[in-house]
C-alpha cells in the first residue's frame, strides 16, 4: 500500500497549496469588491485582501492540522465510547486495527442518528477516530459492521483522514468567505466611489475588476469542491479495496452498502463540509457527489470471485468500471488472498432487536447512565443525577438502589 | 598511501558486516514483536475459557464431555512451547470451542444469558485478532528467514536462529464441526 500512501501524501500537499491559492485569490477578489463599493485604492485593497487571505490560510492550515479531527467530530455531534458501552463495536475496531497493522487502535465514537453511516477522521495513524451512527449499529450484523469499520480504517491507513480533516476545514472557510462576498455584492452599500465620476478610465477598469471579482466569487467554492470531490472518489474505491483485504470478506462490506442504500432516511443536519467524510454520501441533492454510486461499489466487491486481495479488487474494478485504481507497484507485491466464509449469527429477527437495543444502550452508557436490573426483568437506565439515590422501577414499582 | 587504502577497505568491510548484522537483529526483533502480539491474544483466550465453562456449566449438565474437552485443550495449549507447538495446541482449542458453541445452539436459555453472549463476543473477537496478528507475524517471519538465507548474509546467519511460522489449520479454523444427535 506504500505507493498509494505516497501519492496520497503528495496530492494532499498539492490540494492544500491549491486551496491556499484559491483562498488568497478570494481575498483579492473581496478586496476589490470592498474598494469598488466603498471607495479607495483598488490595488492597495487587492494587496490587503490577498495578505488577509494568506493569513487566513496559514491560521486555518495550522488549526485544521492540529484540531481538524476534533472540529469534524464536534460538527458531526459524535460522542466517544469505551469498551463497556458497546463491546462489539470496540472489538471490531481493534480487530481491524490489528489487521491494518496500525500502531494504536483508533478511538471509537457514536453519532445519535437513525440513518446508517460512518466516518473516520484523525491527524495520523496514531491519532485517529472511527465514528458510526446508532442507525448503522442497529442494522448491520457483525460481518457487515466489520466491513464498514475496515473501510474507515482503510482511510486511516491510506492517510486519507488527515487530508480530509485539513481540506474539510479549509473548504468550509472558503465557502464561508465566498458567502460573505456574495452578501457584500447583493446587500452591500450601493455607494459608488468618488473617483468613478471624475476619472472615466479608472472607473471602467474598476467595473471590469468588479465583474471579475463577482465571477470568481461564484467559481471559488465550486472549484474548491470539484477538486476535493474528484480526489475523494478514488479514495473511496481504495478504502473499499482495503476493507476487503483487511476483513478477507468482501461480501461483508457489499451487503452493508446494500443495507445502507436501502434505508430511506437521510442523515440529519449535514453541511457540505462534513459530507465527504462519510462511507456513503449523506447528501442526496449534492451537485458533485463525493462518493461513487453505491451500486457500482457493490458490484465491484461482488465480482472479486472468491479473492480478497488488492489484485482481485483491481481485476473486478477493471471489469466493472474499466481503468485502474490500485497502483501497479502495489499490485506487484500484492499477494493473492482467498476470501473467508461468513460468520454464523443468531436468528436475524432476535439479532436485529438486540442490536438496536445495544446501540441505544451504548449512547446512554457513554452519557453516564447506569443500568440497574430489576427483579421483574426490566433493565432500568438511571441518569447521572439520580445515581446514589433510591428510584422506583417504572414497570413494577419496586424500589431500586442505583 | 598503500596503508590508507588497506585501512579504508577494512573499514568499509567492517561497516558492511555491521549493516548486515544490524539488519538481521532488526528482523529478529520484528519477529519477536509480532509473536508477542499473538501471545497477548492467546493469553486472553486462555483467561476467558474458565469464565465460559463456569457460565455454561449450569445450563449444559448433559454435555460434560464437551466442556471437558475445552478445558483439556486449554491446559494443553497453556503448556505449549514455541510457535509450531502452540499452533497445534491452539487449533485444538479452536475446534473444542466451536464444538461448545455449536452445542450451545440447542439451549435457548443459555443463548439468552447476557454473560454468555458477552463471552461469545469476546472469544470470537479474540479469535479474529489471533488470525490477523498471525498474518503480520508470518509476514515478518518470511521476511526474516529470507534475509537470513541469502548470500552474503548467510555467512553471519549462524548466530541467528531460523524463525517458525504460526500456521493454524485454516479449514478447521472457521468450520463448525458436525454435531451428532
Amino acid at each position: 500500500m506504500w505507493e498509494q500512501i505516497r501519492t496520497n501524501r503528495r496530492r494532499s500537499a498539492a490540494v492544500v497549496a491549491l486551496l491556499g491559492a484559491v483562498l488568497v485569490a478570494t481575498g483579492i477578489a473581496l478586496g476589490e469588491l470592498v474598494a469598488v463599493q466603498a471607495g479607495g485604492d483598488p490595488r492597495a485593497a487587492a494587496f490587503g485582501g490577498g495578505a488577509l487571505g494568506l493569513g487566513v490560510w496559514l491560521v486555518l492550515w495550522l488549526v485544521s492540522v492540529t484540531q481538524g479531527d476534533r472540529i469534524m467530530l464536534a460538527l458531526a455531534g459524535a460522542r466517544e465510547i469505551q469498551k463497556r458501552d458497546h463491546p462489539q463495536l470496540v472489538n471490531v475496531v481493534e480487530e481491524m486495527a490489528i489487521a491494518a497493522a496500525l500502531p494504536a487502535p483508533p478511538r471509537v465514537f457514536i453519532v445519535d442518528d437513525p440513518s446508517p453511516n460512518a466516518f473516520a477522521t484523525g491527524r495520523n495513524a496514531t491519532r485517529a477516530a472511527v465514528s458510526v451512527t446508532t442507525g448503522l449499529l442497529a442494522r448491520l450484523d457483525r460481518d457487515e459492521l466489520q466491513g464498514v469499520v475496515a473501510h474507515e480504517i482503510g482511510h486511516v491507513r491510506n492517510r486519507d483522514v488527515a487530508f480530509m480533516a485539513t481540506a474539510g476545514v479549509m473548504l468550509g472557510t472558503i465557502v464561508l468567505l465566498a458567502d460573505l462576498g456574495n452578501r457584500l455584492v447583493w446587500y452591500g452599500s450601493p455607494r459608488r466611489s468618488r473617483s468613478s465620476s471624475s476619472d472615466g478610465e479608472s472607473g471602467g477598469g474598476q467595473a471590469v475588476l468588479f465583474v471579475l471579482a463577482l465571477i470568481f466569487m461564484i467559481l471559488a467554492p465550486l472549484l474548491a469542491q470539484i477538486l476535493y470531490f474528484a480526489l475523494s472518489r478514488r479514495r473511496e474505491y481504495l478504502a473499499d479495496a482495503s476493507s476487503a483485504l483487511f476483513t478477507r470478506y468482501p461480501e461483508g462490506l457489499a451487503s452493508a452498502l446494500e443495507k445502507i442504500g436501502r434505508s430511506a432516511s437521510q442523515l440529519a443536519d449535514q453541511g457540505r463540509v462534513t459530507a465527504p467524510m462519510y462511507i456513503v454520501s449523506p447528501r442526496a441533492t449534492a451537485l458533485f457527489s463525493t462518493h461513487p454510486p453505491l451500486e457500482r461499489r457493490i458490484e465491484i466487491l461482488r465480482r472479486m470471485a472468491g479473492g480478497a486481495g488488492l489484485a482481485a479488487y483491481e481485476a473486478a474494478y477493471r471489469s466493472v468500471r474499466g481503468g485502474s485504481v490500485v497502483g501497479p507497484r502495489t499490485l506487484a507485491t500484492a499477494e493473492a488472498v482467498p476470501a473467508r466464509t461468513a460468520t454464523p449469527e443468531a436468528t436475524p429477527v432476535e439479532a436485529a432487536a438486540a442490536r438496536s437495543r445495544q446501540a441505544s444502550d451504548a449512547l446512554l452508557s457513554a452519557g453516564g447512565y447506569q443500568t440497574v436490573p430489576c427483579s421483574c426483568g426490566a433493565r432500568v437506565k438511571v441518569p447521572p443525577p439520580l445515581q446514589g439515590q433510591v428510584t422506583n422501577c417504572p414497570r413494577c414499582g419496586a424500589k431500586l438502589a442505583a | 598511501m598503500g596503508m590508507l587504502i588497506v585501512l579504508a577497505i577494512v573499514v568499509a568491510i567492517g561497516a558492511w558486516l555491521l549493516a548486515i548484522y544490524n539488519g538481521l537483529v532488526r528482523g529478529r526483533n520484528e519477529v519477536k514483536n509480532a509473536w508477542s502480539q499473538i501471545d497477548v491474544q492467546l493469553k486472553r483466550r486462555h483467561d476467558l475459557i474458565p469464565n465460559l465453562v463456569e457460565t455454561v456449566k449450569g445450563y449444559m449438565q448433559h454435555e460434560s464431555g464437551t466442556l471437558e474437552s475445552v478445558t483439556r485443550a486449554r491446559t494443553a495449549a497453556m503448556g505449549a512451547r514455541g510457535p509450531a507447538d502452540a499452533a497445534r495446541a491452539e487449533s485444538a482449542v479452536t475446534t473444542a470451542l466451536a464444538g461448545l458453541f455449536a452445542v450451545a445452539e440447542r439451549y435457548p436459555d443459555l443463548k439468552a444469558n447476557q454473560n454468555f453472549l458477552a463471552l461469545q463476543e469476546e472469544l470470537s473477537s479474540t479469535e479474529n485478532r489471533i488470525g490477523f496478528a498471525r498474518q503480520a507475524y508470518n509476514d515478518a517471519v518470511t521476511q526474516y528467514n529470507n534475509r537470513r538465507e541469502v548470500f552474503p548474509n548467510s555467512l553471519l546467519a549462524g548466530a541467528f536462529e531460523r524463525a517458525e511460522v504460526f500456521q493454524l489449520e485454516d479449514a478447521a479454523d472457521r468450520a463448525v464441526p458436525p454435531v451428532k444427535f
